[in-house]
């Protein structure tokens, strides 16, 4: 009779085992199963960017700058949730972004930029706030050379710190100096360096 | 007592049919053009260091220990390197554009300094990968170096 018992166990853990594996496998599938729907979305996106007017290129970027200012917003305020949130936004506004319509050698560069602001805006989505400053900085650099091929509708300021890592730079909407960097610490730590249009 | 001897008997089965599952193993004979070491050709002490300390993460070479025999630290080795190789693989440093070389610089000089990497996690078993005070100098002033000349 213990025998029996024994067996009917090692029996049923084998079964658990095994089941557990092939949950192992399923749960693989559902996430191959999510990246081809969003590949999916991702086309219809396309598509539905295709029919709107060639102002939709130029939007695409004002979609980043909008997703990176809220980023630095939530800098200035230190806040770290908010921070993580709009990172991972703007690396999701990157992927989507349609560089078609630019020349060859423009698309090779914002190609760079876009694969490289993406880490950065990735690593946010997942770090403490001081690694989050150390990635918007390199991320403001990427977008700073964004602008320079895509320009910009709104005026941008780009301002300076530099107290932070040896100068840092950043893009703002308003002339006035919120530091990112420093946050309610250092404040009104910059000054502004350049006006883009 | 019973109890016991059931549960112990369960995790025993667990513990064997869980040997049993796959691992894919990070191993290649075949250093790429792009390699890091190939590319910027820095000092022998330098090789040795990122050798010992980064390559079994960041490379598609893993010098594997004796436990990675065993499950589940198998996985937890497989998660790692797959995570590590992901941020940076030293073996495709070429295939990187400048931005984002100079990108993965800034990071390995940060992470360096802030003792963040080799992971402690990992330079507890290896001792080697250990970065000494000068050695951290080392490596943080090559990457330095080469940052600079990226600029």
């Amino acid at each position: 009779m213990k025998k029996v018992r024994l067996t009917t166990t090692i029996m049923v853990m084998a079964f658990l085992s095994l089941t557990a594996m092939s949950c192992k496998d399923v749960k693989k599938e559902d996430v191959n199963d999510n990246t081809m729907h969003s590949e999916m979305n991702h086309d219809k996106m396309n598509a539905s960017n295709d029919m709107m007017d060639s102002n939709s290129q130029n939007s695409d970027a004002q979609k980043v700058l909008a997703d990176y200012m809220a980023l630095k917003d939530a800098l200035v305020e230190t806040d770290k949730d908010k921070a993580a949130k709009a990172g991972n936004k703007l690396n999701n506004t990157l992927s989507e972004f349609d560089i078609s319509n630019y020349t060859a050698e423009q698309q090779k560069e914002l190609k760079d930029i876009i694969t490289d602001a993406k880490e950065h805006a990735e690593h946010i989505g997942k770090s403490e706030m001081d690694h989050q400053r150390e990635h918007f900085k390199t991320l403001s650099k990427d977008i700073m050379d964004m602008v320079a091929i895509t320009g910009t509708e709104n005026t941008l300021y780009q301002q300076f710190c530099p107290m932070y890592d040896g100068g840092s730079a950043w893009l703002s909407m308003n002339k006035d100096i919120k530091n990112p960097y420093y946050g309610s610490k250092m404040l009104k730590c910059g000054k502004v360096q350049k006006e883009i249009n | 007592m019973r109890i016991v001897k059931i549960v112990a008997l369960v995790l025993l089965v667990c513990f064997v049919g869980i040997q049993f599952m796959p691992t894919e193993l990070n191993q290649s004979d075949i250093v790429p053009k792009t390699d890091f070491l190939l590319v910027n050709n820095p000092p022998e002490n330098i090789s040795t260091l990122l050798q010992e300390s980064c390559y079994d993460c960041h490379s598609n070479n893993t010098d594997y220990p004796w436990y990675n025999k065993i499950q589940p630290t198998a996985w937890f080795l497989e998660n790692h390197i797959a995570d590590g190789k992901e941020e940076l693989n030293f073996n495709e440093w070429d295939a990187y554009s400048n931005r984002r070389k100079n990108s993965k610089l800034k990071s390995i000089i940060s992470q360096v300094e802030d003792d963040e990497m080799p992971l402690s996690s990992y330079t507890l078993i290896h001792k080697d990968a250990k970065l000494s005070k000068s050695e951290k100098t080392l490596v943080i002033d090559y990457m330095k170096k080469l940052k600079g000349n990226l600029e």
